[in-house]
């Protein structure tokens, strides 16, 4: 029964790529996901993007100066997770059961959904893809697949709390808080995975910034976030009018 | 006593007055009728049910209020819980650590709401039992009577408030922007998404039914299949985000494209929902 959803599942992935209204880099990052090594787009894509931040050797610089500036950090932050489930679900560690298998499928296309969400949202004004790199994680062991998991999703949440104050326009604020809690969502689901009844063990969180006295999640600023995410970025990012 | 000179006074400060009595012209012409045969002395106490209707239920217009509204929730959260593992005991199983993730939940809110005290600078707590609103002030049986007698019960209700309390904080945030406050409420709202997730695991394993700990699709925007509230989750079911249609976005399912939003319910729709929890003369308004 579940296999039989998995492979729905994959038929309609599969589908979708030959419908047209799947956009030219859509296809290219489906591509990247089918080959050896997950790719995301290549730096060559940025041209059409028509981004006009200043970029230096290749990297890529997220100006915080208006609201573009924090939906580009969430864009950003969603790419590294799609690319890390992407490469996740199409290969899981031998050890995942069906219903996991499930589950991380889902979370999958929930980053893919934030990530193309905002890239349609920002348009022209879309920073280009990031290239990611994930030699330090073991795709085989569910513990370096869980763990890395755990950690992204909890530095997702931090990021976003840290970063709402900054939005300025109620709507995307909005559109941050539906997204945020399905992070939250995610890392209890997988942190249970870790450790059954650690879904919200802030004493585990406090380097996010988690208050465990107030039993509040994690939160940091964009300056925080970026340093610990860049080891699984090959693309330098920048961050400028913080 | 002029009503149409009350009226003229308040369209002074608030233009909308009429707009707001207009949807209930109905209302007013009973109100009208029924004016004529009362006294000069009741005609106070009707008047303040009809404004009370104009504007009962209002959602929360300033940050005090926010935090006022967001402290009754907690309150509400606490209590359910406490009560659940101080009243009814062997409610809670120990097994698979369900007793223990129910505490952890307990004591989350009772940081909350002691948190949100401070904010608001109330007088710190001293005797739980006294403090603000009592167990007493709630009616989680008159919802669901087995609530804390039957355990899938319990867990069903939990599930519930978890999910609402998300929907909650989410609806408040454009109220907050800009503001410290904001970033406290968004580290509330993630934490009440991390028990609203694990109590949907717990649920789906009593339950032995396929709930996830996310919120799927369903066409009612209920995926717990459990009727009664329908309306907490009433719009989850929506998959259309800015004018972005997230059904089929990147090769997503309508279920997957509903699951990766989780959407907010605004403040009237919130008190109406845990009003049912709560007994008369403490109703939040």
């Amino acid at each position: 029964m579940k296999h039989n959803e998995l492979e729905t599942k994959n038929e309609l992935q599969e589908k979708s790529l030959f419908d047209k209204t799947v956009g030219r880099r859509s296809f290219l990052q489906y591509a990247g996901a089918g080959a050896a090594g997950v790719a995301l787009v290549a730096a060559g894509c940025k041209k059409d993007r028509g981004y006009e931040t200043p970029t230096m050797n290749g990297g890529v610089t997220i100006d915080f100066k208006d609201d573009f500036g924090v939906l580009n950090y969430a864009y950003a932050l969603e790419q590294l997770e799609a690319a890390f489930y992407i490469k996740v679900a199409s290969a899981p560690p031998a050890s995942f059961t069906a219903a996991q298998k499930a589950y991380f499928q889902d979370i999958q296309f929930h980053e893919i959904a934030h990530r193309e969400f905002f890239k349609k949202a920002l348009s022209t004004a879309a920073i280009p893809g990031l290239e990611v790199d994930f030699s330090k994680i073991d795709f085989t062991s569910a513990t370096s697949v869980l763990n890395t998991a755990m950690t992204f999703e909890d530095l997702g949440v931090a990021a976003y709390n840290g970063a709402g104050k900054r939005i300025k326009d109620p709507g995307y604020l909005l559109l941050a808080g539906k997204i945020v809690s399905v992070e939250a969502r995610h890392a209890s689901y997988v942190r249970d995975l870790i450790k059954p009844g650690s879904f919200s063990d802030l004493s585990t969180l406090t380097a996010f910034g988690a208050d465990v006295a107030g039993a509040l999640d994690g939160a940091l600023t964009p300056d925080k976030v970026l340093p610990l995410a860049q080891p699984f970025i090959k693309t330098k990012i920048s961050a400028i009018n913080l | 006593m002029n009503i149409l000179n009350i009226l003229e006074e308040i369209e002074k400060v608030d233009g909308e007055i009429y707009e707001r009595l207009s949807p209930r012209r109905a209302a007013m012409k009973s109100f009208f009728s029924v004016g004529k045969k009362l006294s000069l002395a009741a005609m106070p106490l009707a008047l303040g049910s009809m404004f009370q209707k104009a504007y009962g239920q209002t959602a929360p217009a300033s940050v005090t209020d926010v935090l006022n509204f967001a402290l009754a929730l907690e309150y509400l959260e606490w209590n359910f819980y406490n009560h659940a593992l101080v009243a009814t005991p062997s409610l809670v199983p120990d097994a698979n650590g369900a007793k223990a993730a129910i505490t952890v939940i307990r004591d989350h809110e009772r940081a909350h709401v002691n948190l949100l005290k401070g904010a608001l600078n109330i007088a710190s707590p001293t005797d739980p039992a006294t403090d603000g609103y009592k167990y007493a002030n709630f009616q989680f049986e008159a919802v669901l009577a087995d609530v804390f007698t039957n355990y899938q019960s319990f867990l069903k209700v939990g599930t519930a408030l978890e999910d609402t309390g998300v929907r909650a904080y989410k609806g408040q945030a454009g109220v907050l922007k800009g503001t410290d406050v904001l970033t406290t409420a968004l580290r509330i709202h993630a934490v009440e998404a991390r028990h609203a997730a694990h109590l949907r695991a717990m649920t789906a394993a009593s339950l032995g039914v396929n709930l996830k700990p996310w919120i799927s699709y369903a066409a009612n925007g209920n995926d717990t299949g459990i009727s009664l509230v329908d309306a907490n989750y009433a719009g989850e079911q929506n998959t259309m985000q800015a004018g972005i249609e997230i059904n089929g976005l990147g090769g997503a399912s309508q279920t997957q494209a509903a699951e990766s939003f989780d959407e907010a319910l605004d403040g009237v729709a919130v008190k109406k929902l845990a009003n049912a929890f709560i007994k008369d003369g403490f109703k939040l308004t």
